[in-house]
C-alpha cells in the first residue's frame, strides 16, 4: 500500500513479530521430542502432533509417555529428590536463581514459542505469562533460601506429580515447580498435550540452570498419562490444574492413598459493575476479565453482573468497544485476541453459545479465514437458571444479568458451585470492602481484574478446588509438617477405686443449634466402661440429624463474620465453666476409659481452649508487597460449614483440640464425637450452655463414625470434614468428598498424640480457614 | 480533512449533575495508559504514514519570553516544510504541513506573514497564559486583540481555582464568555491538568468547557510540573466520547507538553482511534502541543527511507 493511501485511511498494518529463532529450535530437535527424565531426552515410541491453532499447521511431534518412562521419570524423582532435600537452603536457591534468570534472558524465545503453540496474542506471553513465570522463581528463590529460619517445622512432601493445562503453559509450570522444589521436592510435570513445547524447552534450560538431574522430569502425553501419574504409587503429592471434572476424577482416585492433593480447577467468576463505578474503566476490566487469553482462563470474569440501573448504558458502551477488538494472527503485536487453543474447544463453545436462550451480541470484526478463531460474544437478558449463568464456556464468552442491590450482588455472586475469583467496580470503597468478604471467592479483584503476582496466594473455593500456589500459604501444598516422635501418655487402668454416686438415669441427646435433642432414628447405642460394663445408652445419629445440623449452622452464619474478641471471649469462658468442673470429668474419663491421665486430659483440654482464646484474635491475615501500585490482602476467612469426626481415644481432648479451632476462626461445627466414650462430650452439652455460646455453632451428634463419616463427606452443604477416628473413614471420606469438592484432612489411621505440640496450632488453624486475596489497587 | 464535515460545537446548558457524575478510577486508568503502548504496534510502512500524520497534527509552538520575529519566521518556515524535501518525494506525500502554529499575541502579526498562503492557521495563546490570573476584561480583551490580528485559533487558560473550589458556574461563564469573544476563531481550552489535584477534576473541568462551547480541550500550557499525560488524556478523550454521545458535537483534543518522541507520539494517535475512532485522527479534531516532537519524528522518518539511523543535523532547525 502506498504511504498516502495509508495516510488517509490510518488503519493498522500487520506488526508481527519473527518466529525464525522459536523454529530454527524446533528444527535443531528435528521437530520430534521426548521425555526429559533424570537430566536427559529420552525417547518416547509413540507421538502426536502438536498444532499451531491459528493456523492448523504441525509444529512438531510430541512423545506419548508409557508406564515405564512414568515409572523412570518417578524413580529419577525419587533418587533426586532424597539429594536434594538435604542440600542447604542458599543451594537451593542458587538453582532457582539460576532458572529466574535463563527464563529472563530467553523470555522472548519462550513468549514466541509459547504463542506458536497456544494461540495467545504475543503481547499476552511477552508481557504476562513470561514474566510472571520469571517472577515466580525469583519470589521462590527467595523462599528456598529463607525455608529453615521462616519455616522450621516443614520439611518437603517427596515427589510431586504435576499434571497442568494449555491455557498458561509456562506460567502453570513455573507455579507448579517454583515452589515444589524451593521446599526441597522433586517434579515429574506433565504439561497439557496441546501445549508441551514450553516445557520441553524449559528442561532444555534446566540443564543449564544446573538443575541436578531427576530433580525436573517433564513428561509428555494425553489424559493417560495423566492417569499414570496419579495413580503411581511412589509418587506423594498430586497437583493438579484444569477442569472440574477431571479434579473430581482425581479426586476419586487419590482418595485413602495418603498423597497430597491441591487442584486448582474452574470458575464461573462473577464481575460486579456498581452504578457509582468508573464506567469507561470498568469497560477495560471486562476487556481484561474474559477476552484475556481468548477467555480461556480459569479464573475469568465470565459472570457479568450490573446494577439494573446503568445496564443498558454499560451494555452500550461494551457493544462499542467489542467492535474495536482486533482478531488474527497472535504473533501480531497489534492483536488482542488469537486463536481458541483446538477445533475441539471451539466447536464446544459454538454449541454453548448457539443453545442460549439470552440475546447474543457478537460484534461485526474481521475474522481470520484459516485457524480456529472465536468472536468475542456477550450475551445479555439471562437469568440464574439458564444453563449459560452456571456452566463453564472457557471461551471468549461473556454472560450477564443485572442486580439491584449490594446484597442482591452479593447473592447472584454466590450462586454458584464455583469460587475462584470476583471482580468489584465501584468507586466507594466502603461498599467494594462490603462485599468482598461476602463473595465466596479465593481472589478478590476491587477495580480491577486478573492480577496476579507470586506473593499473593491463588486458589479456589468450592468445586474450583483446594490450595493456594503463591505466598506463604502456597508452601503449604509444598512441604509438610515435621512429625515428632509419638509421646503418647499410656493410660493404665485405675488403681484407686472411684465412688460411684448413683445418678438417677442420665439421658444423654444430640445438641443441634443449641438445644438438646432426640435423634431421628429413636436408635441408641450402649456405651461401656473399659471394663466392658454397660454405663449408659447414647443416640445413634443419622443422616436426618446431620441434615437438622447442617441447617442449625446455616442459621448461624452470622457467626462467621462476628468479632475474633467475641470469640476468644467465649473460649475463655468455656475453659472457665470447664475448669469448674474439673473434678466431675476427671472421674467419668477414668471411670470410662480406666487411664491414669484422665486428669491430665481434662487439664490440657482446658489449656487448650486459652491457647485457641489466644489465637483467636491473632491469626491475622496480612499484606503482601505486590510489584503494582496495589495491596494484596491476605484474608483469613472461616470455611464455613465444618465436619469432624473425633479420636476415639482421647474423647474430652480430641473433642476440644477439633472444635476450639473450628471455633475460633468462625466457623460452624457438627462434630462426631469419640464412638466408644461419647457420653464424656454430652456431658459437655451443659458446659456449651453455661457459656453463650451462640446456637448452631457448636452441634454435636453421637453414633456410628463409619455411617456418619459418609454422610459428612457427601453433604453439599459442608465445606469441610476432619477425622481422627480410629475407624478406617479417611478413603471414605476423601472419596465422598468428591460430591461437592469440600476440603478433608484426614488421619489415614495414623495415631495423634493429642498432648503433643502438634496437636494444636497452626496446622489446626490453616485447616480451619480459608485464604482469600483481596487486590485492592489504589491512586489519585 | 473533514474539517467542513464538522459541526462546530455549539455548546449546551451548565449541567451540573452531569459534570460531577463524572468519574475516574486513576489506578485503573494508569494501567490501561502503561500497556497502551504495548497493545498497538505500528511498524514499517504503517508507521511512516502515521507519522506524517503526526506531523500533519502538531501545533508547532513557541512561548518563550524571548521569542523574536526571526525566531517566529524560522518555526513558520519549518511549519510550512515541515520534512526534506527528499523526503516528502520518498515518502510520496504533497502538501505536508503542520496543523498550526502556535505563538504569543505579539508574534501572531509576524506568524501570518510569514505563512503567507499556506493554509497553516496561527493559533495564539491567550488570557493571561499560562497562569490566567488578570482581569477577565483584559482577558477578554486580548482575545479580542488576537482575533482582529488574525489568529484562527485562540488557546485560553481557564482558572483553576474554579475547578478546584467546584464553582462550575463561573467556569461555566468565564468559558462561554472567551468563546463569545473568539467569534469564528476556535477556541480551544487548556486545563492545566497539573494544577487539578485529581483526574476526576480533568473529567469535570473537561465536561464544563464543552458544555461551554469549547472547540479543543487541551492538556497544559506546558509551564506546569505535570504536563500532558497518557493517563490524563484518556480521561479527556473519554470525556470527549461522552460528550459527543450526548450532544452530537465532536470536540477536539490537544495534549501539550512532554510529548517529544515519535514513539509517544504513536501511542497517542492509537489511543484517539481506539478511544474516539479514527475520525478524531485529524488535525481537524487532534492537535498535539510541540515544539521538539517534528525533529525526533524526521529521523524516524529519514531511517524508514534509508534504513540508516539519522541524526538532528541532517534535519533543518524548526
Amino acid at each position: 500500500m502506498q504511504i498516502k493511501e495509508i495516510y488517509d485511511k490510518m488503519d493498522y498494518g500487520a506488526a508481527p513479530e519473527s518466529s525464525l529463532e522459536a523454529h530454527s529450535w524446533l528444527e535443531k530437535h528435528n521437530y520430534n521430542f521426548g521425555n526429559f527424565i533424570n537430566g536427559k531426552w529420552k525417547s518416547c515410541k509413540d507421538h502426536f502432533d502438536t498444532i499451531n491453532p491459528s493456523n492448523n499447521k504441525v509444529l512438531a511431534r510430541v512423545g506419548q509417555s508409557s508406564q515405564a518412562d512414568i515409572d523412570s521419570a518417578v524413580k529419577a524423582a525419587r533418587t533426586a529428590q532424597k539429594k536434594w532435600s538435604a542440600e542447604s537452603d542458599h543451594k537451593r536457591a542458587r538453582v532457582l536463581y539460576a532458572i529466574a534468570r535463563l527464563l529472563q534472558k530467553n523470555s522472548r524465545l519462550f513468549a514466541v514459542l509459547e504463542t506458536l503453540d497456544n494461540g495467545k496474542p504475543i503481547r499476552e506471553s511477552r508481557d504476562i505469562d513470561i514474566p510472571l513465570a520469571q517472577r515466580h522463581f525469583y519470589y521462590h528463590a527467595g523462599m528456598a533460601q529463607l525455608m529453615k529460619a521462616e519455616l522450621p517445622n516443614r520439611s518437603p512432601i517427596g515427589v510431586c506429580g504435576q499434571i497442568i493445562p494449555w491455557n498458561f503453559p509456562l506460567l502453570m509450570l513455573s507455579w507448579k515447580i517454583a515452589p515444589a522444589i524451593a521446599m526441597g521436592n522433586a517434579v515429574v510435570l506433565k504439561p497439557a498435550e496441546y501445549t508441551s513445547l514450553t516445557a520441553l524447552l524449559f528442561a532444555e534450560l534446566c540443564i543449564s540452570a544446573g538443575v541436578p538431574k531427576g530433580l525436573i522430569n517433564i513428561v509428555t502425553g494425553d489424559g493417560k498419562v495423566g492417569e499414570m501419574i496419579v495413580n503411581h504409587k511412589d509418587i506423594n503429592k498430586i497437583a493438579f490444574t484444569g477442569s472440574t471434572e477431571v479434579g473430581k476424577l482425581i479426586r476419586e482416585k487419590t482418595a485413602g492413598s495418603g498423597k497430597s492433593l491441591t487442584l486448582e480447577l474452574g470458575g464461573k467468576s462473577p464481575f460486579v459493575v456498581f452504578d457509582d463505578a468508573d464506567l469507561d474503566s470498568a469497560i477495560e476490566g471486562v476487556v481484561d476479565a474474559i477476552w484475556f487469553n481468548q477467555g480461556q482462563v480459569c479464573c475469568a470474569g465470565s459472570r457479568l453482573l450490573v446494577h439494573e440501573a446503568i445496564a443498558e448504558k454499560f451494555y452500550k458502551k461494551l457493544k462499542a468497544r467489542m467492535k474495536t477488538l482486533r482478531l488474527g494472527n497472535p504473533l501480531d503485536k497489534s492483536i488482542d485476541m488469537g486463536a481458541i487453543i483446538d477445533k475441539k474447544q471451539h466447536e464446544k463453545i459454538s454449541r454453548m453459545v448457539s443453545q442460549s436462550n439470552g440475546k447474543v451480541y457478537q460484534a461485526d470484526i474481521p475474522l481470520p479465514e484459516e485457524g480456529c478463531f472465536f468472536s468475542p460474544t456477550l450475551i445479555t437478558d439471562l437469568h440464574t437458571a439458564d444453563p449459560l449463568m452456571q456452566e463453564e464456556i472457557f471461551g471468549p464468552v461473556l454472560v450477564s444479568t443485572t442486580f439491584r442491590t449490594p446484597s442482591e450482588a452479593i447473592e447472584l455472586s454466590n450462586n454458584t458451585t464455583f469460587g475462584l475469583a470476583a471482580s468489584i467496580w465501584s468507586e466507594n470503597i466502603n461498599l467494594c470492602l462490603e462485599l468482598a468478604p461476602k463473595i465466596k471467592a479465593g481472589v478478590v479483584w476491587i477495580n480491577g481484574t486478573n492480577m496476579f503476582d507470586a506473593a499473593a496466594g491463588f486458589g479456589g473455593l468450592k468445586q474450583s478446588g483446594f490450595g493456594r500456589e503463591g505466598g506463604w500459604e502456597g508452601l503449604l501444598a509444598y512441604s509438610k509438617s515435621k512429625k515428632h516422635s509419638p509421646a503418647i501418655i499410656k493410660g493404665k487402668p485405675v488403681k484407686k477405686q472411684i465412688s460411684r454416686v448413683d445418678h438417677i438415669d442420665r439421658t444423654a441427646k444430640l445438641y443441634i443449634g443449641g438445644k438438646q435433642c432426640r435423634p431421628d432414628s429413636g436408635y441408641s447405642q450402649t456405651v461401656f466402661d473399659y471394663k466392658g460394663k454397660p454405663v449408659t445408652q447414647v443416640p445413634l445419629s443419622n443422616r436426618k440429624d446431620i441434615r437438622n445440623a447442617v441447617e442449625a449452622m446455616n442459621s448461624a452464619k452470622s457467626w462467621s463474620h462476628s468479632t475474633a474478641h467475641l470469640r476468644a471471649q467465649i473460649l475463655y469462658y468455656l475453659a472457665e465453666n470447664l475448669s469448674a468442673r474439673t473434678v466431675e470429668f476427671t472421674n467419668n474419663l477414668q471411670l470410662l476409659t480406666g487411664r491414669a491421665d484422665a486428669q491430665i486430659e481434662v487439664e490440657a483440654s482446658i489449656q487448650r481452649l486459652f491457647f485457641y482464646a489466644a489465637w483467636s484474635d491473632k491469626f491475622d491475615g496480612s499484606a503482601r508487597s505486590v510489584p503494582l501500585k496495589a495491596i494484596a490482602l491476605v484474608m483469613n476467612e472461616a470455611i464455613g460449614n465444618c465436619g469432624v469426626i473425633c479420636d476415639d481415644r482421647y474423647p474430652l481432648l480430641g473433642f476440644i483440640s477439633a472444635m476450639a479451632p473450628l471455633f475460633a476462626t468462625g466457623n460452624r461445627s457438627i462434630i462426631i464425637p469419640s464412638e466408644p466414650f461419647s457420653p464424656i462430650v454430652t456431658d459437655f452439652y451443659q458446659v456449651l450452655d453455661t457459656s453463650d455460646v451462640p446456637p448452631g455453632t457448636v452441634n454435636i451428634l453421637t453414633g456410628r463414625h463409619t455411617d456418619l463419616a459418609l454422610e459428612l463427606a457427601s453433604h453439599m452443604d459442608i465445606e469441610s470434614v476432619w477425622s481422627f477416628s480410629t475407624s478406617d473413614v479417611s478413603r471414605d471420606i476423601e472419596k465422598a468428598s468428591v460430591s461437592n469438592l469440600k476440603r478433608t484432612w484426614v488421619s489415614n489411621g495414623e495415631k495423634r498424640d493429642w498432648y503433643n505440640e502438634e496437636s494444636q496450632g497452626i496446622q489446626f488453624l490453616t485447616n480451619s480457614i480459608e485464604n482469600k486475596t483481596i487486590w485492592i489497587p489504589y491512586g489519585e | 480533512m473533514n474539517d467542513n464535515l464538522i459541526k462546530r460545537n455549539d455548546g449546551s446548558e451548565l449541567d451540573v449533575d452531569w459534570v460531577m457524575s463524572q468519574t475516574a478510577n486513576t489506578s485503573a486508568i494508569e494501567r490501561r495508559a502503561t500497556t497502551l503502548g504495548a497493545r498497538r504496534s505500528i511498524k514499517k510502512d504503517h508507521q511512516a504514514a502515521w507519522l506524517l500524520r503526526a506531523i500533519s497534527c502538531i501545533d508547532l509552538t513557541t512561548l518563550s519570553g524571548d521569542d523574536t520575529e526571526g525566531r517566529v519566521r524560522r518555526l513558520c518556515a519549518k511549519g510550512i516544510r515541515p520534512i526534506r524535501p527528499d523526503l516528502t518525494r520518498a515518502l510520496g506525500i504533497t502538501n505536508l504541513h503542520v496543523g498550526a502554529v502556535c505563538v504569543y499575541h505579539e508574534m501572531i502579526e509576524t506568524a501570518i506573514t510569514a505563512l503567507g498562503n499556506s493554509g497553516i492557521p496561527v493559533a495564539a495563546v491567550s488570557t493571561g497564559f499560562p497562569a490566567g490570573l488578570s482581569p477577565l476584561s483584559t482577558r477578554l480583551l486580548e482575545i479580542n486583540e488576537s482575533v482582529a490580528a488574525g489568529a484562527k485559533e485562540i488557546d485560553i487558560v481557564i482558572s483553576r481555582r474554579h475547578v478546584l473550589t467546584q464553582n462550575w458556574q463561573e467556569l461555566f461563564n468565564e468559558v462561554k464568555a472567551f468563546r463569545s469573544a473568539c467569534g469564528q476563531a476556535h477556541l480551544k481550552t487548556i486545563l492545566a491538568t497539573g494544577e487539578l489535584g485529581s483526574l476526576r477534576n480533568v473529567a469535570r473541568a473537561s465536561m464544563v468547557c464543552m458544555m461551554a462551547g469549547a472547540d479543543f480541550i487541551k492538556t497544559s500550557t506546558g509551564k506546569e510540573n505535570v504536563n500532558a499525560t497518557l493517563a490524563t488524556s484518556i480521561v479527556m478523550v473519554r470525556a470527549i466520547r461522552d460528550y459527543y454521545e450526548q450532544t452530537g458535537f465532536k470536540v477536539g483534543y490537544k495534549p501539550a507538553g512532554g510529548i517529544s518522541k515519535a514513539k509517544d507520539a504513536l501511542v497517542y494517535l492509537s489511543l484517539i482511534k481506539e478511544e474516539l475512532g479514527t475520525d478524531w485522527v485529524d488535525a481537524s479534531l487532534f492537535r498535539f502541543g510541540a515544539s521538539s516532537l517534528l525533529g525526533d519524528i524526521e529521523r524516524q522518518l529519514e531511517h524508514y527511507i534509508t534504513g540508516s539511523y539519522s541524526a538532528n543535523y541532517r534535519h533543518p532547525l524548526g
